[in-house]
């Protein structure tokens, strides 16, 4: 239990070895803690605006899923409006070409019916030329009865 | 207790290696001392117990001494080591250990130490390492370094039983070594802070003004100087008393010996950071009440 060297040597150890602590060590473990604390501050942050971001996004998002909603029903409701337009058209157009049609095939009827007056005319004043000559039995001068003939025709 | 000292005898009769109890723990107790030789001047290694008491104050505990440093240096450059290897990023196992230690320590320090002094930090984390470590060294069975050391001494230097103590803090050279540093600073931070004049005061006109200056002086004198001493002997007295009864269990016990080390060293860890820790706290505290500056 007696006081020697060792005392002034453990001493002198103590100092030193603070002062390399102080000096070596310590700032190592201060330093890496703040930078790690701010790393750690920035991280928050940044998470705590990215979180603010995607609410704004997610609100922005909705606005135009909205906004997308009403134009849409708007396109549906001009295409329905074009589409009865469109077959209202139609009708009108086919009305128009089916009375077009009709009035042709009219015409066409009547043109026929014309002809065919002509033709039975042509052929009845024959029949009565051939009627009148087997009764006369005799030459009827052809020329002399055509004015008659025609007359005949003419009438029926 | 007779029955104590019974056992004690028979074991010491009967001990294999013809040592008795005494010579055991004797050789146990005592340092690896080098100094001068009060007869002739010269400095060597102390061969017997007396001899290294007769060298008086010019002799080092070169066992405790060494432990000490080493330890304390081991301490420091592993800390250096991964500090400079340490991430701002995940911190691995190691570095996770380490920085542990250093909040703690730190932590501490923020509580206890009110003041603005950079120094405190380091002295804190100085002190609660490297006497934790040397505490530790308790653990070691008590004749592993020191059994190795005696059979080094023995064929490599010719020394007979040749003593090696492991534990630093169980010399009272180291712990007051310790202290009374801490007392320098106390005195260094208290004139530095109050200015002579100040500290002065402090001891002649506290706790009763100054009518009652010779009693102030009776009480505040011998608070001041307790606290070097207690410090020291506190830490001196727990460890010292820890490797004692370990070695009475290693010397006494025989066979039995195997649970009882492990019950003792089951308390003693108990022991052994909270001694480093008692001794960092109350440095802390110490050096904080010599920045307090009283106003008259």
């Amino acid at each position: 239990m007696d006081f020697n060297l060792t005392f002034i040597g453990q001493s002198i150890a103590f100092f030193v070895f603070w002062w390399f602590c102080q000096r070596y060590v310590w700032p190592l473990f201060v330093n890496i803690l703040e930078e790690r604390r701010v790393k750690i501050a920035d991280g928050l942050e940044a998470a705590a605006r990215a979180m603010k971001d995607l609410e704004l996004a997610q609100a922005k998002s909705t606005d135009q899923l909205k906004e997308a909603k009403v134009e849409a029903a708007g396109i549906i409701d001009l295409a329905n409006k074009r589409g009865s337009q469109i077959v209202d058209e139609a009708k009108e157009q086919a009305k128009v070409e089916g009375k077009r049609i009709i009035a042709g095939a009219q015409a066409e009827i009547e043109q026929e019916v014309n002809r065919a007056k002509e033709s039975l005319r042509a052929q009845v004043s024959a029949i009565a030329i051939a009627g009148a000559e087997k009764i006369l039995e005799g030459s009827i001068d052809q020329a002399a009865n055509e004015d008659m003939l025609n007359k005949l025709a003419s009438e029926l | 207790m007779a029955e104590l000292a019974e056992t004690a005898h028979a074991v010491a009769e009967h001990s294999a290696e013809g040592q008795t109890v005494q010579e055991y723990i004797q050789h146990h107790l005592s340092f690896l001392t080098y100094g001068r030789n009060p007869l002739d001047g010269t400095w060597g290694i102390a061969h017997t117990p007396e001899e290294a008491a007769d060298m008086g104050f010019w002799a080092v505990h070169v066992d405790t001494l060494g432990w000490s440093v080493v330890l304390g240096a081991a301490f420091l450059l592993f800390f250096r080591y991964v500090g400079k290897r340490a991430t701002t990023d995940t911190p691995g196992g190691i570095q996770n250990f380490v920085e542990s230690v250093f909040e703690f320590v730190e932590a501490r320090v923020s509580e206890a130490f009110v003041h603005k002094n950079p120094l405190i930090g380091p002295l804190a984390l100085t002190i609660f390492v490297w006497v934790l470590l040397m505490n530790t060294m308790d653990i070691i069975p008590v004749d592993w370094l020191t059994g190795l050391a005696s059979l080094v001494g023995e064929y490599v230097f010719g020394l007979e039983h040749m003593s090696f103590k492991v534990v630093p803090t169980t010399d009272v050279n180291i712990t007051m070594g310790m202290s009374v540093s801490i007392f320098a600073l106390i005195i260094y931070y208290s004139i530095k802070m109050k200015g002579l004049g100040g500290f002065l005061a402090e001891l002649a006109f506290h706790p009763f003004g100054k009518w009652m200056l010779p009693f102030n002086l009776i009480i505040e004198v011998p608070t001041l100087l307790a606290k070097p001493i207690s410090l020291g002997l506190r830490l001196f007295g727990n460890l010292y008393a820890g490797e004692l009864l370990f070695l009475l269990i290693a010397s006494m016990l025989g066979a039995y010996q195997l649970p009882a080390h492990f019950l003792w060293a089951g308390f003693h860890l108990l022991v052994i950071p909270l001694q480093a820790f008692v001794f960092m706290m109350l440095t802390i505290v110490y050096l904080n009440a010599a920045h307090e500056s009283h106003a008259h």
